[in-house]
């Protein structure tokens, strides 16, 4: 059963190079492997005996403690290495691998990328960040819906950056479940076209409060669509009144150098 | 979506106290803020699920929904709020920061073990 929705698929996790048939197994799943597997079965009705104790344990313990952990543990190895660390979040289409590579371009002759691509399927990304000439891996999540920290902490010993460096990690496209999941990053940003909605940021609360900066892309179809630039800003600041904003168009790149600067301040203060 | 991998967290944490005593569960108590982004509804259909066949089998899960509640940024008055676009009742300023309601915890777990022996 699929770790995430509960589907019957598989849900192997695989974390890949792009050309290169060697991949790390893993499996997300060894909750459930261990409990149809290893565990016994034991029921309170099994009971031969008549005494039973019971006792009441307060965890008052987070759900998520194990990811968020090992996410501080990527923070830590982040903050050793001197990397700055972005997790790119947003709905699928917004143009954020698009981005990337124009951020790729705009930033390797004074900056290492790294990358980490997280989809269901395909090495499609992977393959376009390989051009661009960054060092890349690609996360399968399978059926799963967002990246957790173990994944990044796995992809990140096969990806190996450099000291001094940004590491992008490109999350599976969706706006909801990878809000909960700290992977160890030091930005979230979230990315929302203009062929998106303004009130993106209304629909999807929790995104726009754990995120640092919303990038508004797709700016060159500003004339052809209804959407209001304001208005998606203070839909966004309703819930985080300290996120940042750049507008922009990776396509014609019209803003990126702003996107470029921002980033390369966050750098240097880093140092 | 996501409910599922929670459901899977909440197992196995408490799977792990069982583990320690050689017992099985018979309670977890959760505790869900409104604010949280966790459906409940959908996180007790995975949680029926994702118990079975393990040591939780037995279990009956109870969820304390709490509620949300806000700090006005502008004028520091608190107030009750489950709605993440929130306007302060004393000055009307748009903007606050939750103080409350975003939790996602296990608070308690009831585990049994088979004889007096083993506690």
């Amino acid at each position: 059963m699929c770790g995430t929705c509960g589907c019957a698929e598989s849900d192997e996790v695989k974390i890949m190079r792009p050309h290169n048939k060697e991949t790390i197994e893993y499996s997300n799943d060894n909750l459930t492997y261990d409990y149809i597997h290893t565990h016994d079965e034991k029921h309170a009705h099994d009971y031969h005996h008549h005494h039973s104790h019971s006792k009441e344990i307060i965890l008052e313990q987070d759900i998520l403690k194990k990811n968020n952990l090992l996410a501080e543990r990527n923070r830590g190895y982040f903050d050793a290495k001197n990397i700055i660390s972005i997790n790119l979040v947003s709905s699928p289409g917004s143009g954020k691998t698009t981005l990337l590579e124009k951020t790729i371009s705009g930033l390797k002759d004074e900056l290492p990328v790294f990358v980490i691509e997280g989809d269901q399927q395909t090495m499609n990304d992977a393959e376009r960040i390989k051009n661009t000439g960054a060092p890349v891996v690609q996360i399968n999540t399978g059926s799963g819906c967002h990246l957790d920290s173990s994944m990044v902490n796995l992809a990140v010993k096969k990806l190996e950056p450099k000291e001094n460096s940004i590491l992008f990690i490109e999350n599976v496209g969706n706006l909801v479940c990878p809000s909960m999941f700290d992977l160890g990053e030091n930005f979230r940003i979230v990315v929302i076209s203009v062929t998106e909605g303004d009130d993106k940021p209304a629909k999807y609360p929790n995104m726009f409060e754990s995120s640092d900066l919303c990038i508004i892309n797709k700016t060159d179809l500003l004339p052809y669509v209804d959407f209001n630039v304001k208005k998606a800003k203070k839909y966004a600041m309703q819930t985080n009144q300290n996120i940042e904003f750049i507008e922009l168009s990776a396509k014609t790149e019209d803003g990126l150098k702003d996107w470029i600067n921002w980033l390369k301040s966050k750098f240097k203060v880093e140092k | 979506m996501h409910e599922f991998s929670i459901a899977l967290n909440v197992v196995q944490s408490a799977e792990e106290e069982a583990i320690k005593v050689d017992g099985v569960i018979t309670e977890v108590v959760l505790e869900i803020g409104k604010l949280s982004g966790v459906v409940k509804e959908a996180l007790e259909f995975a949680l029926d699920e994702a118990k079975k066949r393990t040591r939780l089998s037995g279990a009956i899960i109870k969820y304390i929904e709490i509620p949300g509640s806000a700090k006005c940024n502008n004028c520091g008055n608190t107030y009750d709020t489950d709605d993440h676009f929130s306007i302060c009742p004393e000055c009307n300023h748009p903007y606050c920061s939750f103080i409350r309601g975003k939790e996602m915890r296990i608070k308690s777990i009831k585990v049994e073990t088979e004889n007096s022996i083993k506690v």
